[in-house]
């Protein structure tokens, strides 16, 4: 680099540089969290949802699953599940687990109570309802 | 070794790297899973796996900055450390903290671990990378504090570096953006939006602060160029990795329920998010062409410019490949993700901080250099390594394309395990490279054992 551009000028453009975008990051996060209620429908966050999520975090789905595309890659994605399979389905699915089919990935038994299966479908109900910019790309997820 | 409390980093280095050794063997765990679906379950199911593969990763990354910044603050603030018995309670603290975890998470399912730990008082667990107890995400805190306060004192009773600045910048901002990770709200668009505040500010964030300044250390020291250059050059580099690192955190706001206009700021500044990788393997290509000395340690030597090539692949190259909202509609959540997070991962913060280790542990241990022998051999370790990781991510990037291919496009698109089931081969020849890797790791550890007993007796 040229001699005339200075240490002290590049120490300068760090120091501006990055208060300038940080600053400009809060901004735009005020401005998203103003506008999401209207994105996340939030007023459907029912007491269901929330022991869902609770259920949903305690059992590490995320250990297999994605949501909305983020976690691991080893199971479906479960952001649109509700719309792929229905409430039944995915209660009849998480009871019978694990299938025990030799060489297939396994998912454990959970021993979840109907009350318990029922918030885990609010849940995935709720966030198959997120506005996502239309991902995923189709049903499949 | 100048200053003789330098000496606490040896604990830190070996622990990084016992934890590593476990990393990979949980890695290769999961890599069978992925083609032999039922391997080891119920014992180990493959969320388990994965949260101690990516667990240790990061705790063992941890603790290869923290072993940096305690031989390196000493050395750059030219004073010894203000409390080497802080940092051993802090070693011991950390270390029997991380194993518990790990056996918590072994042991016990993790709905009994969860309520044991008192996750129904103040939920944190079960997001990705965030699994971690209560106890032990304030113990992560409270070692970080003590951490953090005994090398800001040592930096504030001795000279004050630009490197040892950008450092302390680097670590205070890891631990700042941790406490994140406490705020978990029932709203998974909200709890999702601040979970990136921990995970991207960190590793395309404040964790390059750490990196920087690690590499341009090693850089003063194996090359003897001006300090007033290589500062530059970090300053430089860390002013482009928070210009556009920063706002590119929006290219994970694309689909999670956040505002559309992210998708304009988030391609557009992680898009540039290559530059400042693409500049540190310029600049350290540049340092080692301009060297003024011939420094004995071809090794480290050869892992920094290592670093500056791979993290600028995995960083920059395939985080690019994914970044701009229109691709990322149909890549976002497949084994593109994975492909990118193993070869950014490992060119960047595994490589930096086996940088250091290479630069630092033959001086800790009484010699300037390993012997020649023991070289060669880090030398073939860092191949095998490298080459394994570049491999596991073409595979990965082979799968992730037929992946999207299969389930993404077209009008009659497969189901997730239909589609899985036709990359099988992708996922074998993965778990194949994944030994040669493991081949390469055993190497680099019995490199610390090769031969040197003689260059001990020189130095």
């Amino acid at each position: 680099m040229s001699e005339t551009f200075t240490k002290a000028m590049a120490r300068n453009i760090f120091y501006g540089g990055a208060v300038f975008f940080f600053l400009l990051f809060l901004g735009l996060t005020f401005d998203t969290v103003q506008g999401l209620p209207k994105r996340d429908h939030r007023e459907n966050i029912t007491d269901a949802v929330v022991r869902g999520k609770h259920i949903w975090e305690t059992r590490d789905c995320v250990g297999c699953h994605t949501i909305l595309g983020e976690g691991a890659y080893f199971a479906p994605e479960l952001g649109n599940v509700y719309k792929r399979r229905g409430g039944d389905f995915i209660k009849a699915w998480i009871k019978g687990q694990p299938t025990g089919a030799p060489g297939r990935r396994q998912m454990p038994q959970f021993n979840l109570t109907d009350q318990q299966l029922d918030d885990v479908v609010e849940f995935l109900k709720w966030t198959s309802e997120i506005n996502t910019n239309n991902w995923p790309p189709n049903i499949q997820g | 070794m100048q200053f003789k409390s330098q000496a606490v980093a040896k604990p830190y280095f070996i622990a990084a790297i016992g934890l590593f050794v476990g990393q990979i063997l949980f890695g290769l765990i999961m890599g069978y899973q992925y083609v032999v679906g039922d391997f080891l379950f119920p014992y180990i199911p493959f969320n388990v796996a994965r949260m101690v593969h990516t667990n240790l990763l990061i705790v063992w990354i941890l603790f290869g900055f923290m072993g940096a910044a305690y031989y390196l603050i000493p050395e750059e603030a030219e004073t010894e450390l203000y409390s080497p018995k802080l940092a051993m309670i802090m070693f011991w603290i950390f270390l029997v903290a991380g194993v518990l975890t790990i056996v918590g998470y072994l042991a016990v399912p993790y709905a009994t671990l969860a309520h044991m730990t008192g996750n129904d008082i103040l939920a944190t667990m079960g997001r990705e990378f965030l699994e971690q107890p209560l106890p032990t995400k304030v113990g992560i805190v409270i070692v970080a504090l003590a951490f953090l306060f005994n090398i800001s004192m040592t930096v504030l009773k001795g000279r004050k570096t630009s490197i040892s600045l950008v450092l302390l910048m680097g670590l205070w901002g890891l631990a700042i953006f941790f406490l994140f990770s406490f705020y978990n709200p029932s709203n998974l668009v909200l709890d999702k939006y601040f979970w990136w505040w921990t995970v991207h500010l960190w590793v395309e964030g404040v964790w390059e602060l750490i990196l920087g300044a690690m590499l341009a250390f090693v850089l003063i020291k194996i090359t003897g160029v001006d300090r007033e250059v290589i500062e530059k050059w970090l300053y430089i580099i860390i002013a482009m990795t928070l210009i556009t690192g920063i706002i590119g955190t929006g290219h994970h706001y694309f689909w999670i329920g956040t505002p559309e206009y992210w998708q304009w700021f988030g391609s557009v500044f992680s898009a540039l998010e290559p530059i400042p990788f693409f500049m540190m393997t310029v600049f350290a290509f540049n340092m080692v062409n301009r060297r003024r000395r011939e420094h004995p340690n071809k090794a480290a030597t050869l892992w920094a410019l290592g670093t500056g090539v791979m993290s600028f692949l995995g960083a920059g190259v395939w985080g690019f490949m994914h970044t701009l909202a229109p691709v990322n509609f149909y890549t976002h959540g497949t084994q593109i993700t994975a492909a990118h997070g193993h070869m950014a991962f490992y060119g960047a913060y595994v490589m930096v901080n086996l940088t250091m280790i290479s630069y630092a542990m033959p001086l800790l241990r009484g010699r300037s250099a390993n012997s020649g022998p023991s070289q060669v051999m880090e030398m073939w370790a860092f191949w095998l390594m490298t080459v394994s990781i570049v491999f596991i991510t073409l595979f990965l990037t082979a799968a992730g394309i037929l992946q999207i291919w299969l389930q993404r496009m077209g009008s009659n698109p497969m189901s997730f395990m239909e589609a899985q089931d036709q990359v099988m081969l992708f996922y074998w020849l993965r778990e194949i490279t994944g030994f040669v890797f493991l081949i390469g790791l055993v190497l680099y550890i019995w490199s610390f054992f090769y031969k040197n007993s003689e260059a001990q007796a020189a130095a």
